[in-house]
């Protein structure tokens, strides 16, 4: 079982039904959940190293111990899977949510049973319509069959689920901004403290987890955290979906075992770089990552050790740059996407990335100046993590503040050439 | 408040351990920059203009940036505003913020005034390294008061904060996303909310901007500024007024931590206009063979006091609208016999009663800033958003008391506005209103009772005896529950609805910290103040902690009836002269009134009556008016704008206004009038009047008269005082153009006025700090020339001033015997069939005669209409619009008809105080005709 | 005078349906405006009104939400909406080129309606299926692995 999170998967594009989910050993683990009491499940899931595989990393089992538990506890709290993935690059749940919702649904119950949550929702992004679809029959599914609802499995315990489609906007995906979206306002984040796993939707306490997190947690708990553990090479727990995209000769996604190095993503699974490309340098997790380089190419792809070479595994999706295309453009591209995307609330993402876009495209249609970069490393000081309300400004200057360094020769080509040399 | 020890940039502090640092730093008196941050709508952490670098611990060096509003004061923390890394951030952050800005200063209206251009200053970003476009926005109508200019926004969403969140307001929003957002409104139109004039002093910037300024700009360096009280309702919101070449050119709030705090209703930002109207009586005038004619103020002194001099028979009529000094010297020139408070008997009584109530009561009546801390409210038969704005402001506030207190139990700070948002999402807390319609407050209502005012008093009645029966439950609080629940008197039965909604409203009034009930004159009716009363009774006797607040209608109406408990009526119906005159010389009568149109209090028939039986009708007034056209002798009189005086507000607060300016002609307080009139009538003929005498020794003889009121004399420092040897400035140090603006009438500057009531000048020359509050003219610190300097002034951000939030309150509970009720519980109202009680309907703007002259309050004036209850109107067929013929006192008048107000069947009810329906004495029964609806 | 509501029974009901899954009507805010624009393609301040009506929200409050999202339009769109992925992945494969030929073809530019009302050129944020760059969507419908020959083909067999 190497590819334990995948493997049921169909290569037709048609998700697991029901039926066909519970003849792979599908809810055996809810079952078997119903069984234990709730802070049992959540010491297994802690036990397991299981650790957010959203972005920030964040390990899963401690987040539902912060939920208040016990009788004087709200009587109403909620589960939330986030689905909403729009971090450029990224394509990674789309896999799981299209090929078994009921995976989903399943690690959705396991941990609502963990934190005795009495709703829960998946927040879908609009643009999924295959995922839309196929989440929609497995729910109806999971209801007919008393997965979902009163009474779960003979049990007391009770949940239900909707799915929730968003309106598109990325920041949608930032978890506090989720629960106002799902409250149907504007999708702001919300300042934490207090956290939402003690306030959040509708002021009640609420988890939220990514897809790719919940998919994990019925196999955890069917197999235990020691195999679970042992999945991965580096001992962070579990496999990773893994993808590529730009041009390597074959652009994907595969489950591997956490910890996978970079190269062996690269040059094994995509199959290296295109005929006539040559590789530059990679965003490792997404466009909120740092760049790596040639350099770092023996790293393995698990949190503490992209960490280390200065980036971040992020969602683990590797946007590669090509010598044939321009970083400042790839960059500018980027930027534009996130001062497209910010929400607007505070100062630094509102008016900054509008401003690094500005400085970008200028030097890519070679207006730029020197005292432009000074502005641009200034903008990556001023927008680092902290300063801003969210994560999404001081995501968007990841990028951009290693390209500075790692290819200031090429900004500055731009600058002396007066044009954009790969044009 | 516990004190914890915090270093600032290495120097120790003992600061209030309950705030966050940016409010602590602020009340330190450091200068740390913000925007989104608001003293009354706390912090979001959205600008991140007041980052400072918050150190782990005395080792650390390097520090993290952090928000200072955002951040709890803990001990041994350990913080620097002035480190570099804070100092380029926040430069950055300015730098960021004017990226998209304008810099439009010199042709706008904030300029000089403008907290961001202050914080641009204060941050040292003066070099622009931003060379792209300006994304740019269309500006939007927004009605008569308020000016958009949103290119100068710089997105703090301080203005949907207060204008949706702190006011309640619906049609002002924040649109669209990243550097996109636009704050405005749904579509072009007329801003809907009682406060939006508050945008102006809560935006940092030139977005939203006074328009009545607008029309007649000056800088706020170049204006004349005192400051006064507001004369447009009972509350006595305090204000900053301010001239420009002899016109009133706008009001901001005067900062007053137990009045309005940092805000101000439109009524009174807006309602000043009618200080430069056209139809101001700038001379003396006397009535010659049919006109009346100006006249020279000596001339007219001469005249009229020949006539008090005459010893005729010679009665006075007071004003709410007017200060205790004019009135009491009225009173003192025709004598106590023979002064009426101007208003009719039914309204005097009730004012009376709500002083015996306040004074003798047994429950203590909260500052219009204390009702923010009360966690239960009842209002008792007022539409407060109409009748006593701000107070309603205020509620809003209070309604959320309780929820906010739940989330301060888990330790969460109520400053975090944001989180506190988030948990509280929207639930109010136990807010019961019993009116006879629908109201503004209404939507923030966990129950209404829309009745008859006899039924709203029987109402407030059984919750008294509730409460009171409450006393042998013990288990008083599980009935809470059902005051939450929404089916609580639901059933088919309207006697159990009554009882079942009574008791949920006594249980919810039990089971609160603190319950407030509110209720006033407004539908002239005294069982409801006695059964509001009761209720208090009733709570303090279960030892709770209530507030009682009565509304009355004018800024000195409490002042008034201190002074006389004779009311219109008693002066009218006075037919018989008195035993030692003879009959004949009846005719021979005297009037004197004081800035007072009777035709707007009593019936036109009944006022002309009277008028013509008077061969003198002295006039002191400030504007034209049915009254003023019948005056034999008529006397500028000054408005607030000219005039110095002390007003008592509905909670008994007595309060001093100033003059802002001394105005080039005859125009001047009432009460120089008064006394100059009474000097020059009791000297020898021939021999020039005594010197008159100053403000002060009219406050000396009127505390001798009225002991009760000696704490007016404490008011404010006296006209002698001095800070140093210096008078208190009303001009700011910057005014300028004094040489050359009256050059084209004189090359030489004129001597400026002299100011010999009070400690402060006509000037720029004189003292530069911070003045006794009471005396305050205007706002400034160095590097802080907006409101936000208000800071400066305060002892803490949001606490009292410095020296004390001024006024004095004249009573306190004494629980005196006499004021015990008995119950008098009016019989269930029935109606009669044919005919239709008409109550009042109040509107904020309208139902004040005097701010209803000024333009921009006038554009939202609404017609005459009568209101007609729903299924009244389905019976004889009247549809919403429909003409109808109205008897009114006798007279057949057509209104449209309104409906869906949610007036009880049997009543209607007509706006008050708009021409139509001057003089009518509410309330009273009509009939009204259906006949041919267009 | 409450004037009637534009919006039909159909959408009144989906709506109310809605609603009652949320502690409070305003919830469903988000909800109601994609029950709009699915029966009538974008949403009217008509609309917007309507919908204030029924969830006793005033209608800046309902635009404030609709126009936050990018995915709820306040104009006029085609009877085909085309949402062109321009995130990275797609722009390093170019996709540029790719909406150039959309541009040419349809004769018109991004945010734009042809004249006959067929189509409608919008982007879109990464559509998450990189590995298969450039891709757009069309309607409900993904289509991947873009380029300058197939696109015109594809956008034919939209009505
Ligand atoms: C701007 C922004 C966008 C995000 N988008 C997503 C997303 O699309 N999907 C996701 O799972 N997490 C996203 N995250 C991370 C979430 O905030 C949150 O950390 C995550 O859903 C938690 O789940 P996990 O602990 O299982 O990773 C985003 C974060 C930020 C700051
Ligand atoms: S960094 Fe600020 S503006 Fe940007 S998305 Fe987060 S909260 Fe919104
Ligand atoms: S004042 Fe602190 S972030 Fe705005």
């Amino acid at each position: 079982m190497d590819k334990p999170l995948t493997q049921h998967i169909k290569k037709d594009g048609s998700w697991l039904t029901l039926k066909e989910y519970e003849a792979v050993g599908g809810y055996q683990a809810l079952k078997k959940v119903l069984t234990l009491a709730p802070a049992e499940v959540t010491t297994i899931v802690t036990d397991s190293g299981l650790k957010g595989r959203g972005g920030a990393g964040f390990p899963t089992g401690s987040k539902w111990k912060t939920v208040p538990m016990g009788p004087d506890a709200p009587a109403i709290k909620y589960f939330i899977a986030n689905a909403d993935e729009m971090e450029p690059g990224s394509f990674k749940d789309r896999l799981l949510l299209e090929g078994n919702p009921h995976q989903l649904i399943e690690g959705i119950l396991i941990g609502a049973y963990a934190i005795q949550a009495r709703f829960s929702y998946i927040f879908l992004r609009w643009a999924y319509h295959q995922a839309a679809k196929a989440i929609t029959q497995c729910i109806r599914e999971a209801y007919e069959a008393g997965y979902l609802g009163e009474h779960i499995a003979g049990s007391d315990f009770q949940l239900d689920l909707s799915l929730h489609t968003s309106v598109g906007r990325y920041i949608c995906g930032e978890e506090t901004a989720l629960l106002n979206a799902l409250e149907g306002k504007r999708a702001n984040p919300r300042s934490k403290p207090p956290y939402p796993t003690v306030h959040g939707l509708f002021g009640k306490p609420t988890i939220v987890n990514n897809v790719e997190t919940l998919c994990n947690v019925p196999l955890i708990l069917t197999n235990g955290a020691d195999w679970f553990m042992k999945l991965s090479k580096t001992g962070e727990g579990g496999t990773k979906l893994y993808g590529a995209s730009g041009r390597v000769k074959k652009p994907g996604l595969w489950e591997l075992p956490l910890g996978t190095s970079l190269r062996e993503i690269l040059e094994e699974h995509a199959g290296g770089m295109k005929d006539g490309y040559q590789f530059k340098g990679v965003l490792p997790g997404g466009g909120s990552t740092d760049f790596l380089t040639e350099e770092h190419l023996d790293v393995p792809m698990d949190y503490k050790s992209v960490s280390a070479v200065g980036s971040r595994l992020g969602t683990g999706t590797l946007i590669v740059l090509d010598d044939k295309t321009c970083p400042v453009g790839m960059v500018r591209n980027l930027e534009q996407f996130f001062a497209q995307e910010s929400c607007g609330w505070c100062t630094p993402c509102r008016e900054g990335l509008p401003w690094t876009t500005k400085l970008l495209d200028s030097l890519e249609k070679g207006t730029g100046k020197m005292k432009d970069l000074d502005i641009l490393t200034f903008q990556t000081h001023y927008m680092a993590p902290g300063n801003t309300f969210c994560a999404l400004a001081p995501g968007a200057m990841e990028p951009l503040q290693s390209a500075l360094k790692l290819f200031r020769q090429d900004f500055e080509r731009h600058i002396h050439e007066h044009k954009c040399p790969w044009e | 408040m516990s004190m914890t020890n915090i270093l600032i940039d290495n120097v120790p502090y003992a600061v209030d351990g309950s705030k966050n640092v940016l409010a602590a730093s602020l009340s330190l008196g450091l200068n740390l920059p913000y925007f989104c941050w608001h003293p009354a709508l706390h912090s979001v952490g959205a600008c991140r203009q007041c980052a400072v670098l918050k150190y782990k611990n005395a080792e650390d060096t390097k520090g993290k940036i952090v928000m200072a509003c955002l951040e709890p004061i803990a001990d041994h923390l350990r913080i620097s505003i002035e480190a570099p890394e804070a100092r380029q951030f926040r430069a950055g952050n300015i730098e960021a913020l004017m990226t998209n800005h304008p810099h439009d200063c010199p042709v706008c209206d904030e300029g000089g005034e403008c907290h961001l251009q202050d914080m641009t200053v204060m941050t040292g970003h003066n070099c622009r390294r931003y060379e792209f476009k300006k994304r740019t926005h269309t500006n939007q109508y927004l009605g008569p008061f308020v000016n958009h200019e949103m290119n100068r926004c710089i997105q703090c969403y301080r203005c949907v904060r207060f204008y949706k969140e702190y006011a309640g307001g619906k049609d002002l929003d924040v649109f669209a996303s990243h550097d996109d957002v636009y704050f405005g409104r749904h579509e072009e139109g007329v801003l809907e909310s009682e406060f939006s004039g508050n945008l102006v002093e809560v935006c940092p910037t030139g977005v939203f901007t006074d328009k009545t300024l607008k029309k007649h700009f000056t800088r706020k360096w170049d204006l004349t500024d005192a400051p006064s009280i507001c004369h447009q309702c009972g509350v006595g919101c305090n204000i900053i007024a301010s001239e420009r070449y002899g016109s009133i050119r706008r009001i901001l709030t005067r900062y007053n931590g137990d009045v309005n705090g940092y805000f101000l209703c439109d009524r009174g930002r807006f309602g000043y206009e009618y200080v430069n109207s056209p139809q101001r009586i700038l001379a003396p005038a006397i009535k010659g063979d049919c006109a009346l004619a100006n006249a020279s103020p000596e001339q007219a002194i001469r005249q009229i006091s020949a006539i008090i001099a005459s010893g005729k028979k010679m009665i006075g009529i007071g004003s709410p609208q007017a200060s205790l000094e004019s009135n009491f010297l009225l009173q003192q020139l025709v004598g106590p016999a023979h002064f009426y408070a101007g208003i009719p008997r039914a309204e005097g009584k009730l004012i009376r009663r709500v002083i015996t109530l306040l004074k003798n009561g047994k429950v203590r009546t909260p500052s219009l800033a204390e009702v923010k801390d009360f966690d239960a409210v009842f209002v008792i038969g007022e539409d407060v958003t109409n009748t006593a704005p701000m107070l309603a402001l205020n509620l809003r506030q209070a309604a959320k008391k309780g929820p906010v207190e739940l989330v301060k139990a888990m330790h969460i700070p109520e400053w975090n506005d944001a989180a506190v948002k988030d948990i509280v999402q929207g639930t109010t807390g136990l807010f019961y209103i019993a009116t006879p319609h629908h109201t503004a407050l209404d939507e923030i209502a966990t129950r209404t009772y829309h009745a008859h005012p006899d039924d709203i008093a029987r109402l407030a009645y059984a919750v008294a005896q509730h409460i009171n029966a409450f006393s042998s439950i013990a288990g008083a609080s599980s009935s809470t529950a059902d005051a939450h629940s929404p089916d609580a008197g639901t059933t088919a039965n309207p006697d159990a609805d009554f009882e079942a909604l009574s008791k949920s409203i006594a249980a919810a009034l039990l089971a609160a910290k603190k319950p407030l009930i509110v209720s006033g004159i407004s539908l002239y009716s005294e069982a409801l103040l006695d059964s509001a009363a009761s209720i208090t009774n009733a709570l303090k006797d279960q030892a709770k902690d209530p507030g009682l607040v009565f509304i009355v209608p004018e800024a000195n109406s409490i002042g008034l009836v201190m002074l006389s408990d004779q009311f219109l009526e008693d002066a009218y119906e006075k037919e018989e002269p008195d035993e030692d005159e003879k009959p004949s010389q009846a005719d021979e009568d005297t009037a004197i009134l004081l800035e007072n149109d009777l035709y707007e209090r009593t019936f036109k028939g009944q006022t002309d009556l009277f008028l013509r039986r008077q061969k003198n009708i002295i006039v002191l007034d400030s504007l034209e008016n049915a009254t003023t056209r019948q005056a034999t002798h008529l006397l500028p009189a000054a408005t607030f704008a000219e005039a110095d005086g002390t007003l008592i507000n509905n909670e008994g607060r007595a309060q001093r206004f100033y003059q802002v300016h001394q105005p080039d002609n005859a125009v001047r307080s009432s009460w120089k009038w008064l006394q100059e009139l009474q000097s020059a009538a009791s000297s020898e003929p021939n021999v020039p009047p005594s010197a008159s005498t100053h403000f002060d020794s009219i406050l000396q003889s009127l505390v001798r008269e009225f002991p009760e009121l000696t704490a007016i004399t404490t008011l404010a420092p006296a006209a002698g005082f001095r800070e140093g040897t210096q008078k208190i400035p009303r001009e700011p140090h910057r005014y300028s153009g004094r040489t050359a603006m009256h050059a084209n009438v004189n090359v030489n500057e004129p001597q400026p006025p002299e100011d010999a009531d009070s400690a402060l000048s006509f000037t720029m020359e004189g003292y530069a700090g911070v003045p006794p509050p009471a005396l305050t003219p205007f706002y400034w610190s160095p590097g802080w020339n907006s409101v936000q300097a208000i800071n400066k002034y305060q002892i803490e951000v949001g606490g009292p001033l410095h020296g004390g939030n001024p006024g004095k309150r004249l009573f306190e509970p004494s629980n005196i015997p006499a004021a015990i009720l008995t119950p008098n519980i009016p019989a269930p109202f029935t109606p009669t069939p044919g005919e239709w009680l008409v109550l009042p309907l109040y509107h904020i703007f309208g139902s004040d005669p005097l701010s209803a002259l000024s333009p921009g309050i006038k554009e939202r004036i609404p017609q005459p209409y009568i209101a007609l209850n729903d299924s009244d109107a389905d019976k004889t067929g009247i549809l919403e619009g429909h003409y109808v013929e109205v008897l009114l006192n006798g007279q057949k008048q057509r209104l449209p008809v309104k409906l869906h107000t949610g007036l009880p069947p049997g009543t209607a009810g007509l706006p008050k105080g708009l021409a139509a329906t001057a003089g009518l004495q509410f309330p009273f029964s009509t009939t009204i005709n259906s006949g041919n609806h267009d | 005078m409450t004037p009637e509501n534009t919006l039909t029974d159909a959408e009144i009901t989906e709506i109310q349906t809605i609603f009652r899954h949320f502690p409070e009507k305003s919830a469903a805010c988000i909800e109601g405006l994609k029950v709009i624009q699915q029966h009538r393609r974008w949403v009217s301040d008509e609309a917007v009104r309507g919908l204030a009506e029924i969830l006793e929200m005033s209608p800046a409050a309902i635009d404030s939400v609709a126009t936050y999202y990018n995915l709820i339009f306040r104009r006029p769109v085609g009877r085909n909406v085309i949402l062109m992925c321009n995130s990275v992945s797609c722009w390093i494969m170019g996709y540029d080129q790719v909406a150039a030929c959309v541009k040419r073809k349809l004769a018109i530019d991004y945010g734009e309606t042809t004249e006959d009302d067929r189509y409608t050129l919008l982007t879109i944020p990464c559509l998450g299926t990189c590995d298969h760059a450039p891709a757009m969507i069309v309607n409900e419908d993904l289509h991947r692995d873009l380029t300058t020959e197939n696109v015109a083909a594809i956008l034919n067999t939209y009505e």
